[in-house]
């Protein structure tokens, strides 16, 4: 216990005296929060329009205006031929072409009914679809306005029998983006900061021979290993406060499950990721080796996480990768609880996992680190 | 009167693959003696000295420090054995006073007397003045006299030394050899590695590798006498020239 404490206290004036450590635990934070939240967004606005009016008519025109009106489309200038909307839409200038055809308005009166052709820049499809809904609501919006003025009373009857669906969005009812991202980021700041710090730390005691002085002496195996992690838990829980505080103070996001859940739980999530920063170390030689290596993980991690696509969405053989992904449980817990206020009960499993994880990584590390070669 | 013998090692062998550092090496250490083991570069020296100091483990062989067995009673041999890398390996972010507090710790030491410790090194080294400043800061001869001092806060039997002069200016050499003579005349032995052929002339005894092998083994008078040379200097040389 005694060894420990003067590991411990070691570590703590080697971080406290390392100039780049407290901007990185206190600037980073906040920087990499404000700067993803508000950039890592699913929300497509500002849809760049053009149109082709091959029609010009008072009807056609209308509909123009109906899409300058949505706060979701910026309409720019209009293309004379099919070719100009292409060449534009192939320099990215913008993103959907509205192509009324030519005797628009004198078909739809006379058949009531009329189509119109719509070209959309697909390159990122997930995208194209949201564009092509938000591009149909108008239209139907546009089609609703125009059947009371032109389509006789019968076929106003058959309009209104319509059945509306009303959501409600549950746990975030105003689909506020940075109330889902906001948890989740806060996961990859507390993940990274603890993984690269604990794998580069006992790596860069190999680097410059100190661990050699302390293979000598008769330390044992889990006191050096204990006492090196325990500062760095101790950083990781600090990040979380620090985070947790803007994420309430700057944006807002509720917390409105037991905050000292989210705490018992990074407590035992932060011991799986230094476990693993540790295991790193184990088998790298320089910093660099272990900076590699622990990026690699973390990619892997974070693109697999569900923080930025849903796991549901993965295919089969993907999904089940996401069932060793440390950061995929953290994700799912902190945004129950923070978002839908889940109890134990409900995060049991994810815990479980979690502890498993962490005896194994832990056992792992400690078993990997040898005094003798 | 037969000398204690703090280390005997029996044919010693260490293999990396098909090349063997280390080829069946045979000798002893005894209390109080001021040892040089001496050799070119990869001669296999380092390769031994980390066995006998239980950081790595010997191919074939045994080899016993402070009876104990370096390969399986490597951390019995550890509480008895003080050990100076050729890197300088203190905490340059940690001042003097914290780095002997921290070695004084993870070896047990209690805090009153990690504290007498302190007071006493601060005092022999004259390093009152830098006492809290970043070792950091020190010039390599400081730090080398203090890494010494260092490795001897638990009173081992035995300090190892890995070319513990490496780099430094003669008079800081001269210096750190008084440091050597004092602690061998308390009983300390002292097992050392060096590249320069003066030192050998400190030592009690001196053995030289080459390629693996200890050639030669006595004291440097003796040596000087076998192989017809005036200096140690030559009797390396020549050991080294028949390898060619």
């Amino acid at each position: 216990m005694k060894t420990i404490k003067y590991i411990v206290q070691k570590e703590i004036k080697q971080i406290m005296r390392n100039r780049g450590m407290l901007p990185i635990i206190f600037v980073m934070p906040l920087l990499q929060l404000i700067i993803l939240s508000n950039a890592a967004t699913f929300e497509v606005n500002n849809i760049r329009i053009s149109y082709i009016d091959n029609d010009q008519t008072s009807i056609s025109r209308e509909l123009i205006s109906k899409f300058e009106a949505s706060e979701y489309f910026s309409v720019s200038e209009m293309y004379r031929s099919k070719k100009d909307a292409d060449d534009a839409l192939k320099k990215g200038e913008i993103d959907v072409v509205l192509d009324i055809p030519r005797y628009f308005e004198r078909d739809l009166v006379r058949n009531k009914h009329n189509s119109l052709a719509v070209y959309l820049n697909a390159i990122d499809g997930a995208k194209a679809g949201v564009e092509n809904v938000y591009l149909n609501q108008v239209v139907r919006d546009f089609n609703r306005k125009i059947s009371l003025e032109i389509i006789q009373p019968e076929d106003k009857m058959l309009k209104q029998m319509n059945i509306l669906s009303i959501p409600s969005f549950w746990y975030n009812e105003t689909l506020n983006y940075k109330t889902f991202m906001v948890p989740g980021i806060l996961v990859l700041l507390v993940t990274m900061l603890s993984l690269f710090l604990s794998g580069m730390n006992i790596v860069r005691e190999k680097e410059i021979g100190t661990l050699e002085q302390i293979n000598v002496t008769p330390i044992k195996k889990h006191q050096f290993i204990i006492g090196k992690l325990f500062p760095f838990w101790v950083l990781g829980m600090i990040i979380l406060t620090v985070g947790l505080i803007i994420a309430r103070l700057i944006f807002n996001v509720p917390i409105v499950g037991n905050i000292g859940l989210i705490y018992l739980f990074t407590a035992v999530y932060l011991l799986v990721i230094l476990g693993m920063g540790l295991f790193i170390s184990n088998y790298t030689d320089t910093q660099q080796q272990a900076m590699f290596i622990a990026w690699f993980f973390m990619v892997v991690f974070i693109l697999m996480s569900g923080l930025f696509t849903p796991i549901e969405s993965m295919p089969d053989w993907a999904q089940k990768i996401t069932l060793l992904n440390p950061i995929r449980y953290f994700v799912e817990v902190i945004r129950m609880v923070m978002l839908k206020g889940s109890g134990l009960g409900d995060i049991l499993w994810q815990f479980g996992v979690m502890s498993f994880f962490a005896v194994v990584l832990n056992a792992l590390a400690v078993w990997s680190y040898r005094k003798t070669n | 009167m037969e000398k204690e013998k703090v280390v005997e090692v029996n044919e010693l062998t260490k293999k990396f693959g098909d090349f063997t550092a280390v080829d069946h090496i045979s000798f002893d250490v005894y209390k109080g003696e001021i040892f040089g083991f001496l050799g070119a570069n990869g001669a296999g020296k380092t390769t031994a000295m980390k066995m006998l100091i239980g950081i790595s483990n010997p191919t074939s062989g045994e080899a016993r420090v402070s009876h104990f067995d370096v390969h399986h009673q490597a951390e019995e041999v550890k509480k008895n054995i003080g050990y100076m890398s050729q890197k300088f390996s203190m905490y340059d972010d940690l001042t003097i006073r914290e780095n002997i507090k921290f070695f004084g710790g993870i070896y047990g030491l209690s805090r009153k007397h990690i504290k007498e410790k302190t007071a006493n090194l601060i005092e022999e080294l004259q390093l009152q003045e830098v006492a809290d400043s970043l070792v950091g800061s020190l010039p390599l001869g400081w730090k080398q006299k203090l890494a010494f001092m260092v490795s001897l806060l638990h009173e081992p039997r035995i300090v190892f030394l890995d070319e513990p002069t490496g780099g430094v200016d003669p008079i800081t050499r001269r210096q750190f050899w008084e440091l050597i003579y004092a602690e061998a005349n308390k009983g300390t032995t002292i097992f050392v590695t060096t590249h320069y052929m003066d030192e050998a002339e400190y030592c009690d005894r001196v053995s030289i590798m080459v390629e693996g092998k200890i050639e030669a083994l006595d004291t440097p008078k003796k040596l000087k006498q076998s192989f017809k040379t005036d200096s140690m200097n030559g009797v390396f040389l020549k050991l080294a020239r028949n390898v060619e």
